[in-house]
């Protein structure tokens, strides 16, 4: 089994776990976890804007890593867990960095919303109470052209306030504006 | 979307097998590490291989070690080997960007290395990144690193499918510029690569591993492999990176300043100036480096060796930014390394 | 003189206002987040039908050529090809406004950019479908390109397209309220500047997709990535397919990120819907991001000069703005584009007389079209930073010259736009008490600077692309007897919020919780028409509709309640999802109850509102262009860094102010003020749309790594101040946010590079390059300034003049001058200067004589 997966120009076994399953398909060398994800799977929340690794939105995590779906080939992930936003919430209940970028406008069009929750619980999940720089640096691959980040920051604050335990809520200044 | 196009993808778990498999594959192979450089490359059609041979499953390759007597000489003093780093360290090639620049024994003991490879891209390409990788990388042109059909619109460049460099058309090679923010400081640092291949393993300093081609930049022969990076004993001497581009993150250098000095008290004894990005090859600027040898780094030894770098760094029309100001910027960056060391002078 | 409000204006009560508001005004979860922050959001990219074939477009490799001949056949021959398309089978022109039906789906004659759609194939992958391009043989005759500004005033022939109006001058106009002349001989300072703002592109991070489906019953159904799903069904698919209208469905897919960038019917859009009809099987494309590059219509490069007279105290006596725009190859909306850069120069600071000469100039590169702020952050530039140099020449504090001569509210500008309420002097007294700008201004150490902009946008343009007495926009509410509300509106949500806005309104106007409301938008045959998100026309016209239709269901709904308890209909509040007695609270029905006693006495409770804009007050040729149902205004600090040895700036912070009328969802108001400060620093300080002259004419950058979108780490922070002066014509008061705030971005930091480093940079992006240059021409003791020094001679038509208000015009032009007449003895070169349409646009669409707005 290993010995024939060490090889591959047709299609080539694949066994993954996503988002806690595990799937087993059949995949060509040259195809990228991005396009498995949207395209065998059917998980199109994991979105793409370049597919050359030059804008971030496709961030899943591998094994808790956050990294860039379309330049990863599938073949590369055998035997990895990789999450996806689909995988964020906890049954019907939002994952708390969901909570926060739905309550402060974090998303306006969302599509660069998958990726950017996805680095940022990977940096909560390494320092729970991140400072502003911290998150600026962790989402520095990520783009977006909505929010010029605001609000974002904002959210993943809020988010890491709610995962430490604390009774955190959005500050007046954030959903009002200065007096 | 964009796709890679087919290819035969070999995943050995052994460096032996790994070497076999790319010298089978002949010239249409190649090594993957992070496929961060490759990858892209691969779906806008400018490198090609038929067979492409990952390294990431290839045992002994991702690792940060102590360099054989003198890490172990370093336990055994301290009795501590966790709390103490061993003095020269290892770096397999296959280690991440993000390993190596949050790495405590290198943030420690070659900091300059940490700095470089945290500059590097974003967080999720360092994470995929690879020190060897980096150190490969192509060779990058704004007229080369662009899709098959814009190329294709101006009859493609020597670099790839065609026969005229269009940075400069009359030129007989080619002017793609080194982007490397490692290859320069281990220039400066004098590191020496260890590169396997079918005959075996040989050693070069990192300062004969490139060549000033656009497209043969590299000395390396095709069946051989960078395995991993031999760094100095870090005692006696100080270095820094300085890294321009336009933005924080995700930017190629457009300018890299290496800067390596060896102290004699508060003296500079020996010095390497490399500037990233502004050839095909890490440009040591030995000139620059005199300037400053036998000084304390006085703001005029500083002045000098600044105005000795800027004179010989020749940007091309090859990425982002206006020639005449990244010439300019050379004097700037390396005034400012020099004065960052400066501050760190020993008393 | 001065008559800037001193704060926000006392919030008017109505009947609506009775009882607290609930949910407008209140920050809350936009009604589609949770969707968002799932990823379950479908965008275009996301959907997929059995069946389904890929399609790749073959681009023209050449900025101008001529086709000589295409041969498909070795791509019709690839297995897995199932049709191959040139622009033979589309041949109808199509564009979005009337006097620019330029584009065609496929090229038919001529390429004119590099990127210019030539052929399509449709195939069973995408890999497949790219392979078949590069199969497709074309025959191309070179013809000269049209480089520059310079190259379309110079070179006449060969023309980019034949109905130009001079060479390859498109559109020229010339308009004249109030004799300039006597203006600037009143005034006792004058300044002329010449300046450039560079052209920049939207960059959504979604890349645009279309999927359209055909069935044998002759029904078309295209899914898109389109801010305008009307104009796509009617001014494109309806058109160019040759399917009425009544057949075809488009439905306009939630865009991940528009801007502008997706508010033209695409070349793309149109090839899958014929695509679609050949095969018989779904279709769908999704560009790559190089391609999003060539489809564009993003921000016009402007080449600006302004003669501005002032009193002492900064009174402007007169203006004169010229403006000339590259706009690329096609026409897109670029004529209103051209129309906005000399619009609402009167509707900041009171301008008595004004002049303005405008010019759209076609080359051969990626068509511009509308941007975030569409044609307005060019000359808003140009007037705010001279502004701030006047400023200095007089020795006035640059806010507080502003805070003098801001237009008082109610007010009928020299160019016959009716502004009414102004929040700007609340603006700059927030902004300036924020920053601390007192101390700052001119004091701070060399490097360091701070500089400040006004501005002012349209709330929705006031005129119809295709001009017509309906309707912009139409809702349909549906009240469900299980309680549940159901807005349809064919508003098309591009992150900006605007479904959000429909749930806002409608959960307080019938008092029931936002879960309980259900919207439906943008899908052209189940919601009435709403013409687009574009012109930041959304909220007040999506809004008003549904003002309309909600004030029309409680009615019917308070008439059954009100006989079963007994009170007069109008006491009845609408609140906590029940309908009581306003006197007396205990006294009410549910909501459902009350909904259920409408329906059975009543029958289904479905009611509808539309809204159309006031009429304008200008009656010019080019009055189109500027009239808006309210004007939302803009005021910005930057504060910056310099470094003089590198010229690097890096924004440090920006505090913005922003009168909004009154905010329907705070929280989302404030994402739309910081992202429109995001965007403004990027074309600040870094975006361009550069192009080799040399090679091809090709873009130099067409990826997300070349073309600098700023990060997390450039992005400066943002401090903002959100006025509320409730215009009268905005539901519950509320005016635009999508857009206007953009606008002072890029002045606010050029004057704060002044402050910082005393050099001042005419152009944007505010580049390290040009710093470092205009500093060594101040130290060698040149002009301390980097930016264009000449405005080149253009064949201005004869003027238009409009007597202003003051002057006792009605709006209209004297004489016949309001007809546009050739320049004859100006431009003997020029053949033909009437309108001239092209055959095709003639023939599809009696195309009004009108100058058309967006």
């Amino acid at each position: 089994m290993a010995r024939r997966r060490s090889e591959a120009s047709g299609k080539a076994p694949l066994t993954l776990e996503v988002n806690g399953e595990t799937v087993e398909l059949a995949v060509t060398p040259q195809k990228t976890l991005l396009e498995i994800l949207r395209e065998d799977l059917g998980l199109t929340g994991t979105k793409h804007g370049c597919e050359l690794g030059e804008c971030g939105t496709c961030t899943v995590t591998l094994d808790g890593v956050p990294i860039l779906s379309c330049l990863m080939l599938g073949l590369a992930c055998e035997g990895k867990s990789v999450r996806t936003v689909e995988g964020m919430a906890h049954g019907a209940e939002l994952h708390p960095l969901q909570r926060a970028f739905a309550d402060l406008g974090a998303a306006q069009c969302g599509y660069c919303t998958p990726g950017i929750m996805l680095a940022a619980e990977a940096l909560i999940a390494g320092n729970p109470s991140p400072t502003r720089d911290q998150i600026k640096d962790a989402l520095s691959g990520n783009l977006c052209r909505c929010t010029g980040y605001i609000k974002i920051y904002e959210a993943v604050e809020l988010a890491a306030a709610w995962m430490r335990g604390e009774e955190a809520r959005p500050r007046e200044e954030s959903l009002y504006g200065e007096r | 979307m964009l796709r890679l196009p087919p290819f035969t993808y070999l995943q050995p778990t052994t460096l032996k097998q790994a070497l076999r498999m790319k010298s089978d594959a002949g010239p249409d192979g190649m090594y993957v590490a992070g496929g961060t450089d490759l990858y892209p490359n691969m779906k806008r059609r400018h490198q090609e291989p038929k067979v492409v041979v990952a390294l990431g499953r290839v045992r002994g390759l991702r690792s940060i070690r102590a360099d054989g007597p003198t890490g172990r000489r370093a336990r055994d003093r301290s009795n501590r080997p966790t709390a103490q780093p061993p003095n020269r360290l290892v770096l397999g090639a296959m280690t991440t960007l993000t390993e190596l620049a949050a790495h405590p024994h290198v943030n420690a003991r070659y900091p300059v290395v940490a700095r470089a490879a945290e500059l590097i891209s974003t967080p999720l390409l360092r994470n995929m990144g690879t020190l060897g990788g980096n150190l490969c990388l192509d060779t990058r042109c704004n007229y080369y690193n662009q899709s098959y059909e814009w190329r294709k619109a101006i009859h493609f460049c020597m670099k790839k499918d065609g026969d005229v460099c269009w940075v400069a058309p009359s030129s007989p090679r080619c002017w793609a510029v080194n982007s490397s923010d490692l290859a320069p400081v281990m220039v400066a640092l004098d590191a020496q690569l260890v590169l396997a291949g079918p005959k075996g393993e040989r050693v070069v300093p990192a300062g004969r591993f490139y060549n000033n081609d656009g497209i043969n930049y590299l000395t390396k022969q095709l069946d051989e492999m960078l395995t991993e990076v031999r760094l100095p004993d870090p005692d006696g001497w100080d270095a820094t990176y300085h890294k321009l581009r336009r933005r924080g993150a995700f930017d190629f250098p457009v300018l890299g300043v290496a800067v390596w000095v060896r102290w004699d008290g508060a003296r500079v004894a020996d010095a390497r100036i490399v500037l990233g990005a502004v050839a095909s090859l890490p440009q040591e600027v030995p000139e620059a480096a005199r300037a400053i040898v036998g000084t304390d780094l006085s703001i005029e030894a500083v002045e000098a060796s600044a105005l000795a770098a800027f004179k010989p760094s020749k940007p091309m029309d090859n990425t982002d930014f206006g020639l005449s100001w990244r010439k300019e910027m050379t004097r700037q960056f390396v005034k400012r390394a020099l004065l960052e060391l400066r501050e760190r002078r020993p008393s | 003189m001065a008559n800037a409000k001193g704060g926000p204006a006392e919030r008017r009560t109505s009947d609506r206002d009775a009882f607290a508001r609930r949910v407008v005004g209140r920050p809350h979860r936009k009604v589609d987040a949770v969707a968002k922050v799932l990823g379950s959001t479908r965008f275009a990219d996301d959907l997929a039908l059995p069946r389904m074939l890929y399609t790749r477009l073959l681009r023209s490799p050449h900025p101008h050529a001529r086709i000589v001949r295409i041969d498909t056949s070795r791509a019709a021959a690839l297995a897995g090809v199932k049709a191959v398309l040139t622009g033979q089978d589309l041949p109808v022109a199509f564009g979005i406004l009337p006097v620019s039906q330029d584009e065609h789906a496929l090229a038919v004659d001529k390429v004119r950019y590099v990127g210019d759609p030539v052929a399509a194939v449709a195939a069973t992958s995408e890999d497949i479908a790219t392979a078949a391009v590069d199969l497709i043989d074309v025959e191309y005759e070179l013809l000269t390109p049209i480089t520059s500004l310079d190259d379309a005033l110079r070179i006449h022939e060969p023309r980019i397209h034949d109905y130009a109006k001079h060479g390859n001058l498109q559109k020229v106009t010339d308009l004249e309220f109030g004799n300039v002349e006597t203006g600037f001989a009143e005034a006792d300072h004058i300044r002329e500047d010449v300046f450039f703002y560079e052209g920049s592109t939207h960059l959504p991070m979604e890349q645009h997709a279309a999927l359209a489906e055909w069935s044998p019953d002759g029904k078309l159904t295209v899914w898109a990535s389109t801010q305008t799903p009307h104009y796509l069904h009617q001014r494109a698919l309806a058109r160019v397919l040759s399917v009425p209208a009544s057949r075809i469905r488009v439905i306009a897919c939630p865009n991940g990120g528009g801007f502008g960038g997706k508010s033209d019917p695409m070349n793309h859009e149109v090839v899958v819907a014929k695509l679609a009809m050949v095969t018989g099987r779904p279709v769908k494309i999704t560009l790559t991001r190089e391609e999003v590059f060539y489809c564009h219509r993003g921000r016009h490069p402007v080449l600006m000069w302004v003669k501005t007279g002032v009193k002492q105290d900064g009174a402007i006596t007169a203006m004169h703005f010229k403006s000339l725009l590259d706009g690329g190859g096609y026409g897109s909306y670029g004529v209103a584009s051209m129309y906005y850069t000399g619009a609402l120069q009167t509707v900041t600071y009171q301008v008595p007389r004004y002049k303005f000469q405008g010019a759209r100039a076609f080359t051969n590169k990626a068509p511009c079209g509308p941007k975030r702020g569409h044609g307005t952050p060019q000359p808003r530039f140009a007037l705010e930073v001279q502004l701030d140099k006047i400023a200095e020449d007089l020795k006035l504090d640059p806010a507080e010259m502003r805070l003098r001569h801001i237009v008082p509210p109610q007010t009928l500008t020299a160019n016959f736009l009716r502004v009414g309420s102004v929040g700007l002097g609340a603006c700059i007294r927030k902004v300036v008490d924020g920053s601390g700008w007192t101390t700052k201004f001119r004091q701070l150490p060399h490097g360091r600077g701070v500089g400040l902009a006004c501005s002012s946008y349209i709330c929705g343009a006031g005129v119809p692309i295709y001009w017509n007495d309906m309707p912009q926009s139409g809702v349909q509410l549906k009240l469900d007897r299980g309680g549940g509300v159901t807005v349809f509106c064919g508003s098309t949500d591009i992150g900006q919020g605007s479904d959000d806005v429909l749930a806002t309104i409608a959960a307080e106007m019938l008092g029931v919780d936002l879960p309980d409301v259900h919207v439906v938008t943008a899908d052209t045959s189940l919601t009435p028409v709403d013409l687009g998100s574009y012109s930041s026309r959304v909220t007040l016209m999506t809004g008003n509709a549904l003002v309309q239709a909600a004030e029309r269901a409680r009615e019917i709904v308070a008439t059954y309640a009100a006989a079963k308890l007994e009170v007069p209909p109008h006491r009845l509040v609408f609140a906590g999802r029940r309908v009581f007695d306003g006197g007396n609270s205990e006294r009410g029905v549910t909501f459902v109850e009350a909904v259920q006693l409408a329906e059975a006495a009543h029958g289904t409770v479905v009611t509808v509102g539309s809204y159309r804009t006031p009429t304008a007050a200008g009656r010019y040729r080019g009055a189109g262009v500027g009239p808006s149902p309210a004007y939302s205004y803009s005021t910005a600090v930057a504060e910056v860094d310099v470094d003089p040895d590198t010229g690097i700036v890096r924004v440090e912070r920006i505090w913005i102010a922003h009168d909004v009328g009154q905010c329907i969802n705070p929280v989302s108001v404030m994402g739309q003020v910081e992202g429109s400060v995001y965007m403004g620093l990027g074309e600040a300080v870094m975006e361009e749309m550069p192009y080799r002259d040399n090679r091809n004419l090709m873009h130099k950058i067409p990826s997300m790594l070349e073309y600098k979108s700023p990060t997390t780490l450039e992005m400066c922070d943002v401090v903002t101040y959100l006025v509320e002066d409730p215009d009268p014509n905005g539901p519950f008061g509320a005016k635009e946010v999508g857009q206007g705030p953009l606008l002072p971005v890029p002045p606010a930091v050029a004057n704060a590079v002044y402050d910082a480093v005393g050099v001042r940079i005419d152009e944007v992006p505010i580049t390290p390059e040009k710093v470092l240059r205009a500093l060594k021409d101040k130290t060698k003791g040149g002009v301390p300034r980097f930016g264009p020094t000449r405005f080149p001679e253009v064949p201005w038509p004869e003027p238009i003049r409009v007597p202003p208000p003051w002057e006792g015009g009605d709006g209209s032009a004297l004489g016949d001058a309001g007809r546009q007449r050739a320049t004859a003895g100006e431009q003997p070169r020029t053949r033909r200067s009437d309108a001239r349409q092209p055959a095709a646009a003639g023939r599809a669409s009696p195309v009004s004589d009108r100058e058309d707005s967006t």
